[in-house]
């Protein structure tokens, strides 16, 4: 398979089929969570669920400064990776291009070298989060190899799209294939693992927000 | 597999709702309901951190109502439960938790831990893998109908002390009372003050009360040691009680898990709503503070501050009520750094007081409750649950700390107008 072969298949049938696969495990994950269902709470309600569900999904962004002090590392070097994630993923130019060819419309993007510094923001950030993970004793413990997986398979197209940016090592077109390549392996992997907690958070802090706003507990 | 652990593995299954999925499939292992947990950053032995302790839920949860999980089971790739795993996790559930709820405050992706593990309670407990002292306390609330064994007849004997000391008739099976009082066996054996307390300000605030001969235990075993269908039973018993006697309002007295027991968890055993109220007593007196019920006499001057119990506070919902309370007579309240919701456990909540395995870890985890005081330096203690009291007395007995404790409900008594 040539370099413009590989390209084409990755862009074409393998994006595809990555799509797929991640849109379905997305709804079969959702399916199998909401579907259980939840019993309808008898007690005479102090607050409401909804109002407390939904302040929490947007509360539990913020945390206490006790919570803030305690876990340090974990929260700044966590909020640096995602926003890292968040503007090289969505508002670097030419993934909009893509977005819009996908979906039909666009946004603003963010200048080019901003998002480059990002890049290399988030790489070091997973870099000292992945230290952390081994060195600290509660993370140790409580360590699986989906982890470690979950963490290679997203500092992948971080490097790879860095890489092809700067066209370092490679010719640009095998490049830019072994970065899409990496994303579409994310995409796979997306619904089955924690990397569903993108999605499944929000449900999350509603539950946890209706238990307590139920019982007039801002949690 | 054992009888015991099929029974225990369908309990687990019963217990997998959407809001479990929910939460298990958000964990990303971020480790920071650990620094939440006193048990993890007093011992520093990462495997009592919050979300270890509900493996074997999450074990079922996955193995059974995940498609990955369910695929992995069969080719045998999917962990699974067996007695090995429960009673290696017995201590981690029941004697490295009090059910505190910290954990859930701050996981990032908004599980609340606490309710996994008490969910885990309930498959560890119908597969035989609860504490002693759990199971005897439990085997006592049903069978005599108080978790220390304490009969009606003791309670009477309490009664007629109080009369005689006070002077005041306690009145017990009055039919069409306003409200109906429970009691914790605690404050019944311990702190029969309590009795008195309430019969001076119920007094004051013209407030007709009664308790029950047939229901007058508020504490509840069952949600303890996470069976289900004994806390249903000991929650049908009070609603019997109230409704024979047509109170309005059912009091659950100052302790912790009794109100998460009737407040919260109770009509969702007994499976429908109640015909009466449950308030806390806080909620009470707050409500007779606010109509203009109670009448102070002079403020103390002494550093007070208040421990929040957690399933009162935290997760209970009654957080402001004491502190309008205190304020009536004490001009120099002090709040502990992380006061309210965000407050640390005592340390022998949620059953670990009844489990005598658990004395030596309750005792070492104080010490975070020591430097919460450490930091204020207060005169004396206020707090409205008999086991933290027992517990708070304990460990600073163990600690060498030399502040006094009192009950809030008993110390507004004592301030009342003549």
């Amino acid at each position: 398979m040539s370099e413009i072969e590989f390209l084409n298949w990755v862009r074409g049938p393998g994006f595809q089929i990555a799509v797929i696969i991640f849109i379905a495990g997305v709804i079969i994950r959702f399916a199998e969570i909401l579907l259980l269902g939840r019993k309808t709470n008898l007690a005479e309600a102090k607050g409401s669920e909804m109002g407390g569900g939904m302040r929490t999904i947007v509360t539990r962004s913020v945390p206490d400064k006790s919570t803030l002090k305690r876990s340090a590392f974990t929260i700044v070097a966590g909020y640096i990776f995602h926003i890292g994630l968040f503007v090289t993923i969505f508002l670097f130019a030419p993934h909009i291009l893509l977005f819009k060819d996908l979906i039909g419309f666009g946004w603003p993007s963010v200048p080019t070298p901003v998002v480059d510094a990002m890049a290399v923001v988030s790489i070091i950030a997973l870099l000292a989060i992945l230290v952390h993970r081994m060195r600290d004793n509660v993370l140790r413990f409580i360590t699986t190899k989906e982890d470690y997986v979950v963490w290679l398979l997203t500092i992948l197209p971080l490097i790879t799209g860095y890489m092809a940016f700067h066209r370092i090592g490679m010719t640009a077109p095998t490049l830019l294939a072994i970065h899409i390549l990496t994303v579409e392996l994310l995409l796979v992997v997306f619904p089955f693992t924690k990397l569903m907690h993108a999605f499944t958070l929000v449900f999350a802090r509603w539950y946890n927000g209706a238990i307590s706003g139920y019982r007039g507990v801002e949690s | 597999m054992s009888a015991s652990l099929e029974k225990g593995i369908n309990a687990l299954k019963e217990q997998v709702d959407s809001s479990v999925a929910a939460f298990f499939s958000s964990c990303v292992h971020c480790g920071m309901c650990a620094d939440a947990c006193l048990f993890y950053t007093e011992t520093g032995d990462p495997s009592r951190m919050p979300i270890n302790k509900a493996e074997p839920l999450r074990r079922i949860w996955r193995a059974e109502y995940t498609l990955l999980g369910r695929v992995g089971k069969m080719f045998g790739m999917t962990a699974k439960v067996d007695d090995k795993l429960l009673s290696e996790w017995e201590t981690l559930v029941y004697d490295s938790c009090t059910l505190c709820g910290r954990c859930s405050m701050v996981c990032p992706v908004g599980n609340d831990i606490a309710l996994l593990i008490r969910k885990t309670r309930e498959g560890m407990a119908a597969a035989g893998h609860a504490p002693a002292g759990l199971i005897g306390a439990t085997k006592r609330s049903v069978t005599i109908g108080s978790p220390m064994g304490v009969k009606l007849p003791a309670l009477m004997a309490q009664i007629s002390h109080v009369e005689k000391d006070t002077g005041m008739k306690i009145p017990v099976d009055v039919e069409g009372a306003e409200y109906m009082l429970l009691l914790s066996s605690m404050e019944i054996m311990n702190f029969p003050e309590f009795i008195e307390a309430i019969a001076k300000i119920f007094d004051k605030a013209g407030a007709s009360w009664t308790i029950s001969s047939e229901a007058f235990e508020a504490t509840n075993s069952g949600i303890q040691i996470g069976v289900a269908d004994i806390a249903k039973v000991l929650v049908q018993r009070v609603v019997d009680a109230a409704e024979k006697l047509k109170v309005k309002t059912v009091i659950s007295p100052e302790c912790g898990h009794a109100y998460m027991a009737i407040r919260w968890e109770g009509p969702n055993l007994v499976g429908k709503p109640f015909g009466f109220k449950v308030r806390h007593i806080l909620e009470i007196l707050d409500e007779f503070r606010q109509d203009g019920r109670l009448k102070i006499s002079g403020k103390e001057d002494q550093r007070i501050t208040y421990h929040d119990p957690c399933q009162i506070s935290r997760r209970g919902g009654v957080i402001d009520q004491p502190r309008n309370l205190i304020n009536m007579f004490s001009d120099n309240f002090v709040e502990m750094p992380d006061a309210g919701k965000m407050n640390w456990c005592c340390g022998a909540g949620g059953g670990v007081s009844s489990n005598e395995r658990a004395d030596e870890i309750r005792l070492k985890v104080f010490q975070r409750k020591k430097d919460q005081l450490d930091e204020i330096k207060p005169d004396a203690i206020v707090s409205a649950c008999s086991n933290c009291r027992i517990h708070l007395e304990d460990g600073l007995e163990e600690y060498n700390m030399d502040i006094p404790l009192m009950s809030l409900t008993e110390t507004l008594a004592e301030h009342l107008a003549d």
